[in-house]
């Protein structure tokens, strides 16, 4: 129901409130929601602020050359973040090669394949797979996932494509591909739930025009998929975004080595591990700001992703709205 | 479309994509019934009174439980609320009737930003903020990173929730002439009160499975919670530390502790599943 433009009250109203019928308490109560709403802002600005402030100390130590040095030596207080960024984007940059496929699957089940009870059925297990905390991913990914990967799969893999570097070496269960895997497990609800939604909006008309034309269902689902292509890259985007701040399950099973690495095999570390390992170790105040100067890129990066992909997937939500009006 | 091809391979070709579309949806269930299982398997075995109430025994002894660690949780969410509640629904309450201006299109981006934002830190934040200032680590810089995380998704809903109650509503209440604040609270903010309370569960589920933004600021115990302004355990530190460790018993409870913990996010999940289910049909 859309409201028109010359109410006084309501959602989308011109605000002429303070004027005509203003009353003490009504004010008070405006003030006291905007103080609320203010503080929002303040923890956000605060949040800038005092990781910056925290910083600085490392900053100023190392300089840009933080994000290039490898070396990471807590005796002689030298660090370099670059293993971490490493692992960080490589683990992030699997999961999704692993978790987009599955999850564009699964999204054009629910929204294209699948009618009523069941697509809500389906939708609502998917999303369950979100609701499991970190830490229980990590705990099964330690003890069945990691000795399934070092028994059966790693070998098998080597087996068949040992002649990529990317599959060379001894397979330790604890390593980059189990962090990629326990990641695009944990990636998969959120790009199949908005990539569902981003399909559903598109109009029906669009298929029903390719349907009609004699298109096969497979090639109407193409249209719609081609309709809505940067919401679903939104919705990737937001699911990288997830993957690269992701600290418990990955830390429990990445092997925590700060290493460059070329194969899958090896054990690796991301940035969010060595935050969440290290900091209660980190004694010096070198040490501790490094570890800060970390998190405070980790945070900055996760803001600018997840920004990139809220502008798609709002952008396209806006269009289809345009579209259907 | 490609009509040059032939009938019968775009038939295959239809059938082939879509059967695989199925297969994708089929794989993501049986990953979800793979994880749920080994959970119910190994958690359920161990479960006993003594564990869920008892605290955890010296190295090397087994028995012993996670009692604690369960009135830790229990207490950090409650901390957790005392923060997060007040900030996100009148914050969301802002959204929903005043935030219509620049002031309001920036305050949500910000919110969503800090949906974004990784646990690992808000856990930093709350480090700096509480932490290094009190020089302690405690429950109260715990429940603080827990809050801070809550907020966000309490905001949203709030905002959505009161935005779907007819305008209607508020203009018979305003008509027999009540106070706009009074139409708000008494009339809107309770007839959106349902969905504002499954937000709230929903982000008490979050927040309960939540391990990094605790790991140094309540740091966990192997004690009773005492005060707020001690180390505090819970439940997802203490599943991580004994899931870490060297020790068959650890392990044990560990499998022990998420079962606990699982069954709680479940519950939660479907009862407001069930609670606010739609008859809204999705189909085509």
């Amino acid at each position: 129901m859309k409201e028109p433009k010359d109410l006084t009250y309501g959602p989308g109203a011109p605000d002429m409130r303070a004027g005509v019928f203003s009353n003490i308490g009504d004010r008070i109560f405006r003030g006291v929601t905007l103080v609320f709403g203010a503080m929002i802002m303040t923890l956000v600005i605060l949040m800038v602020a005092e990781m910056t402030r925290n910083s600085t100390l490392s900053f100023r130590q190392f300089g840009l050359g933080f994000l290039s040095h490898s070396e990471w030596d807590p005796v002689h207080e030298r660090f370099g973040a670059w293993p971490f960024i490493y692992g960080t984007v490589v683990s992030s940059l699997l999961s999704l090669i692993l978790a987009v496929p599955l999850s564009l699957g699964t999204a054009i089940f629910l929204a294209e394949l699948a009618r009523g009870k069941l697509s809500v059925a389906v939708a609502f297990l998917v999303e369950l797979l979100a609701a499991i905390p970190s830490v229980t991913y990590g705990l099964w990914g330690i003890f069945v996932l990691a000795p399934f990967l070092r028994q059966y799969a790693e070998p098998a893999l080597a087996a068949a494509f040992g002649f990529l570097p990317m599959f060379r070496g001894t397979p330790h269960g604890i390593d980059m591909l189990a962090g990629g895997l326990i990641l695009a497990i944990m990636v998969t609800p959120i790009i199949s739930a908005v990539t569902r939604d981003v399909l559903m909006a598109v109009p029906r008309t669009q298929r029903e025009a390719a349907l009609a034309l004699g298109a096969t269902r497979w090639e109407a689902t193409k249209v719609a998929l081609s309709y809505a292509k940067s919401g679903i890259l939104g919705a990737v985007i937001l699911g990288l975004g997830r993957a690269l701040g992701e600290t418990m399950a990955v830390t429990m099973v990445i092997g925590n080595r700060p290493q460059v690495s070329g194969s899958l095999f090896d054990p690796s570390y991301t940035m969010a591990s060595v935050i969440s390992n290290e900091f209660t170790e980190a004694t010096s105040d070198l040490y501790r700001s490094a570890l800060i100067e970390i998190g405070l890129l980790l945070f900055l990066v996760t803001i600018v992703v997840q920004s990139v992909a809220r502008l798609l997937v709002w952008r396209v939500g806006r269009r289809l709205k345009e579209a259907k009006a | 479309m490609s009509a040059e091809r032939g009938v019968l391979y775009r038939k295959w070709l239809d059938r082939m994509m879509l059967g695989m579309t199925t297969l994708c949806a089929l794989i993501a269930i049986a990953v979800l019934l793979l994880i749920l299982g080994y959970i119910a398997i190994r958690g359920a075995s161990v479960l006993n009174w003594n564990l869920l109430t008892q605290l955890p025994k010296p190295i090397g002894e087994t028995g012993g439980g996670i009692g604690n660690a369960i009135a830790g949780t229990l207490i950090l969410i409650g901390l957790a609320c005392l923060v997060g509640l007040p900030v996100g629904i009148f914050s969301g309450i802002y959204l929903a009737e005043f935030g219509h201006g620049r002031f309001g299109s920036t305050l949500r981006f910000l919110t969503d930003v800090l949906t974004g934002v990784p646990s690992i830190v808000i856990g930093i934040f709350a480090y700096t903020l509480l932490v290094l200032p009190m020089r302690r680590f405690s429950a109260l810089a715990g429940g603080f990173a827990l809050g801070v995380i809550m907020i966000p998704v309490v905001t949203r809903t709030t905002e959505e929730m009161m935005k779907l109650v007819p305008s209607t509503l508020r203009e018979a209440a305003l008509a027999l002439g009540a106070p706009e604040w009074r139409a708000i609270l008494g009339v809107v903010v309770r007839s959106a009160g349902t969905g504002i309370a499954t937000g709230v569960m929903l982000a008490i589920a979050r927040i309960a499975g939540e391990t990094a933004p605790l790991l140094f600021t309540a740091l966990g115990s192997r004690f009773w919670p005492r005060a707020i302004d001690e180390p505090a355990p819970a439940l997802t530190l203490q599943i991580f530390n004994y899931a870490t460790g060297p020790y068959e018993e650890w392990h044990r409870l560990a499998w022990a502790g998420t079962f606990v913990l699982v069954a709680l996010i479940l519950i939660i999940n479907i009862s407001v599943r069930w609670l606010t289910r739609n008859p809204y049909r999705t189909g085509h």
